[in-house]
């Protein structure tokens, strides 16, 4: 087994690199904050993405309580910001240096570690949203740059077109939630995308037939005495936590499904060809408006929107033309709800970004805000930046 | 990384310690014509294999077996396929099958409720799974000990919006109890979950499993052991 006696072979290098790390963010208005490592399992777990999930350590205390250490900063940030100021009422811009946990097998690769420091920053309630987000591109991109990284590559996505493309085309608003929620899964999305164009009745076929027939997705309070009928008639108790109404519920969702005319082909095609969208950021608009160009598609606001951005973002000292734009970008991050960034460096390939991050308007009512608050937050994986920096730079490689 | 024993010099073969699985085990052995002998240790957790003394036969828990198998502390093992997948988050290849022997099946099934008639598949779960956390504000909760195979069927099934809640007993209760939403479990006859009222799912077998041979990449093979290794699985084919 490796030696995983000392959680970093680097610790004055980490810290030197922290200390630059964050003091670009404290210059830019963002206070340095130290969320707790331990965190509540329960509320983490349920935010956080499988991926994440699946990697996170869990333990139970003596109380019996069910813990994590947390496998990122962005949701401690969240509630340390929630602590302060329950009603989310006050804009806050907070940043922190600090370790997070991840189960990774033992296969020492040094910039994969178990136990590692993210340094990051989180902005909560800016109104303009785009400033917000080229604000945290601009000082994540002049922090890695203070810290010695001089070759990096950006790569940009935006979650909200999907969003504004869906609420272009005619079909029911539970048919876009769900789109929406695979996204992040590209074969449950392109099965759930196959389904509402070939067959939207699929799941309803497997029912009894006569209690399709029966449902009326107008009349709930009726519709639910008649799943008791059938449920008392084939002797089958009703257990757990899901309620009849909540069972009535999926019920009506499949008989409307049934009942709901197949998306076209056609507005599948144009879903099809935003997600393939892949270019220079510079172009992005200009590929994105004309991969969606139709009669009746007018995504101009969220096209404005992104070149707002991208401007803010030039305007900040971005080099949009070497900025890679993937309209399938960001699959991966199951609470970002909008734009969405990393930051490559040569050598260490593209899935071990050195940072990256995004928006996440719906975290906060998740982890507890009384409603949505508009966020949007990056984190660095120091570890990895320190080996990107020492690969570029060879004459201080030998420690 | 691999460990440096058993130290005896002896290819060491675990087996169950206990109930069908120890007489199934048994009885293969006997039919390729390798009866076991128990050693006179008074606990009786060990053996051989009559005519070969290079063959050192360890009694041990059926879960254990996984476990050894995983650390390298034996070299081969006759245990469930479920035990070992579950032993590793990945399928990292330090466990191999070497032959599947055709007794001690069950399978891990995904089970809702019977009552949930708007799910027989894992994408009807998921799609539960979604509405379910819009109105609770949390996920499903999966009960189940298989908390490695479950999390591999479900990532492989599109299945995201759950969470798993370790269950070390009686998890077809858990439902019933308000513990969790639905189960990951085994079961050979489907029995025990129809009497909880719960029905698997369409394409909710996760495994269907069965007793393996199983080799140790992790333990120390010398040239010896391994041509030992192969004559051993030539004569129980």
């Amino acid at each position: 087994m490796p030696t995983l006696a000392e959680s970093t072979a680097h610790f004055d290098r980490l810290e030197a690199q922290a200390h630059l790390l964050t003091a670009v963010f404290r210059a830019g208005g963002y206070e340095l904050v130290a969320p707790a490592i331990i965190q509540p399992a329960g509320l983490m777990l349920d935010v956080i993405g499988e991926d994440l999930r699946a990697r996170t350590y869990v333990f139970a205390d003596h109380d019996g309580n069910e813990l994590c250490l947390r496998p990122d900063l962005t949701v401690p940030t969240c509630r340390l910001y929630l602590e302060r100021d329950a009603s989310a009422s006050e804009p806050a811009r907070y940043c922190y240096n600090g370790p997070a946990f991840r189960y990774r097998s033992l296969d020492g690769r040094q910039e994969n570690p178990r136990e590692f420091r993210q340094a990051g920053l989180e902005s909560f309630l800016a109104t303009d949203r785009d400033a917000a987000d080229a604000e945290i591109v601009g000082l994540v991109t002049t922090a890695v740059r203070a810290a010695g990284l001089r070759d990096m590559q950006l790569k940009l996505g935006d979650l909200g077109l999907l969003s504004a493309l869906l609420d272009q085309m005619a079909m029911p608003q539970r048919w876009r939630d769900r789109l929406r929620q695979l996204f992040w899964r590209r074969p449950a999305f392109r099965a759930e995308l196959k389904r509402l164009t070939t067959q939207p009745d699929a799941a309803a076929r497997r029912l009894p037939a006569r209690l399709v027939q029966a449902l009326d997705p107008a009349d709930s309070r009726r519709s639910a005495d008649l799943v008791a009928a059938h449920l008392a008639a084939e002797a089958i108790e009703l257990q757990g936590t899901r309620s009849l109404d909540d069972i009535t519920d999926g019920l009506l969702v499949l008989v409307a499904d049934a009942r709901t005319p197949a998306l076209p082909a056609a507005d599948a095609a144009l879903i099809e060809a935003l997600v393939a969208v892949n270019s220079s950021a510079a172009k992005a608009v200009d590929d994105i408006a004309a991969a969606v160009r139709r009669p009746g598609i007018d995504l101009t606001p969220a096209l404005d929107a992104l070149r707002r951005r991208h401007d803010l973002m030039r305007a900040g000292g971005a080099d949009l033309a070497a900025a890679q734009f993937s309209g399938e970008f960001g699959r991966k991050f199951e609470y970002y709800t909008g734009f969405v960034f990393e930051l490559a460096a040569p050598g260490l390939g593209t899935n071990n970004p050195v940072a990256g991050g995004g928006r996440y308007d719906s975290l906060l009512a998740a982890v507890g805000a009384p409603g949505p608050v508009p966020a949007v937050g990056a984190a660095i994986y120091t570890e990895r930046l320190l080996q990107a920096q020492l690969a570029t730079s060879p004459a201080e490689a030998t420690l | 990384m691999t460990t440096a024993f058993p130290p005896s010099g002896k290819l060491i073969l675990a087996l169950p310690s206990k109930g069908r699985m120890m007489e199934d085990a048994a009885a293969v052995f006997d039919r390729c014509g390798l009866p076991l002998t128990k050693s006179q240790s008074a606990r009786g957790y060990q053996g051989e294999i009559r005519g070969q003394p290079a063959i050192e036969v360890q009694y041990v828990s059926a879960s254990e077996i996984a476990g050894r198998l995983r650390a390298g502390s034996i070299h081969l093992g006759i245990t469930g396929e479920d035990l070992v997948r579950e032993a590793s988050a990945e399928d990292d290849g330090r466990v191999v099958s070497l032959k599947a022997l055709g007794f001690g099946h069950a399978d891990v099934v995904a089970a809702v409720p019977t009552a949930w008639l708007d799910v027989h598949t894992l994408a009807d779960l998921e799609t539960v799974g979604l509405s379910y956390r819009r109105r609770q504000g949390r996920r499903l909760r999966v009960a189940t000990k298989y908390m490695n195979l479950a999390r591999r069927a479900f990532a492989r099934g599109g299945v995201a919006s759950y969470r798993l809640v370790e269950s070390l007993g009686a998890t077809e209760g858990a439902p019933a109890a308000g513990l969790a939403e639905l189960i990951v479990d085994i079961t050979s006859t489907g029995a025990t979950l129809k009497a909880n009222g719960l029905k698997v799912l369409d394409d909710g077998v996760l495994l269907a499993s069965q007793a393996n041979l199983f080799a140790s990449e992790a333990a120390a093979w010398s040239p010896g052991l391994t041509d030992l290794r192969a004559q051993l699985v030539t004569r129980l084919a």
